[in-house]
């Protein structure tokens, strides 16, 4: 590791994360509050680019996009504290069905990119 | 001075991309972002629940909400590293592991937050609940 390297990791990261609150903001409200589809959105999205960018990418930009971009702009953080909610309100169907689609869908779709860019 | 959220947002997950990275390369593989989800799942459900029980959303509350919570915590915990992760568990031979791993994030990484919004109501911050 180069402190040029984690850096670059770092602002890649914040770009990331800022993103996701434009894609998350971007879900009108009133879908929002039914379910955070905002960030399953992310999560989703950043899951297949990411296999992508594993077949792709190079070692270095593979770190600064995998890890810094991709890694800051999906979350599990919040997708965990959302899914924790839904049960606790006792919305179980959001929650736990959620939880496992958004899971079972990242998993394929991260799979997918891979294979079509290998 | 107010910053516009993504820029708040954008410095924090600055922040706790690098300190992922740095863990990450000190504990690699995927029980390190195992570590780095649960933890951070944890530390969100405290603090947006504390954050909660001290006010409305709004002025220092939200900025730090935005900062830390979206920015930091978003940053610090990773889906797609974790979605990949159990891509290579399950296309090296082992879907055992991969599903065990896929499985245990998920059930426990809500199991945590779960725990933070417990914890966040009973300490919210310095904040006499009475």
């Amino acid at each position: 590791m180069t402190l040029l390297l984690a850096l670059a990791v770092g602002i890649a990261g914040g770009v990331g994360a800022a993103l996701r609150y434009l894609v998350d903001n971007a879900v009108p409200p009133r879908i929002r509050a039914r379910y955070p589809w905002g960030i399953a959105i992310v999560n989703l999205s950043g899951s297949f680019v990411l296999g992508a960018v594993t077949a792709a990418a190079p070692g270095v930009w593979l770190t600064i996009i995998g890890v810094g971009l991709l890694g800051g702009y999906t979350t599990f953080s919040t997708a965990a504290v959302d899914a924790a909610r839904l049960i606790m309100e006792r919305r179980f169907t959001a929650g736990v069905a959620g939880t496992f689609a958004t899971l079972v869908g990242c998993v394929a779709l991260a799979g997918v990119g891979y294979a079509i860019f290998a | 001075m107010r910053l516009h959220p993504a820029i708040l947002i954008g410095l924090g997950g600055a922040i706790g991309t690098t300190v992922r990275y740095l863990l990450s390369l000190a504990v690699p593989g995927v029980a390190g972002i195992f570590a780095i989800n649960l933890s951070g799942a944890l530390i969100l459900g405290w603090l947006l629940t504390a954050l909660k029980m001290r006010g409305p959303d709004e002025g220092r509350r939200s900025t730090v909400r935005l900062f830390v919570g979206t920015g930091v915590l978003g940053g610090y915990t990773t889906y797609s590293t974790f979605a990949f992760g159990t891509v290579g568990l399950l296309g090296d031979g082992e879907p055992a592991l991969g599903i065990a791993y896929g499985v245990a994030t998920v059930v426990l990484g809500t199991g945590c937050a779960a725990l933070g919004i417990l914890l966040g109501r009973r300490f919210p911050m310095g904040v006499d609940p009475e």
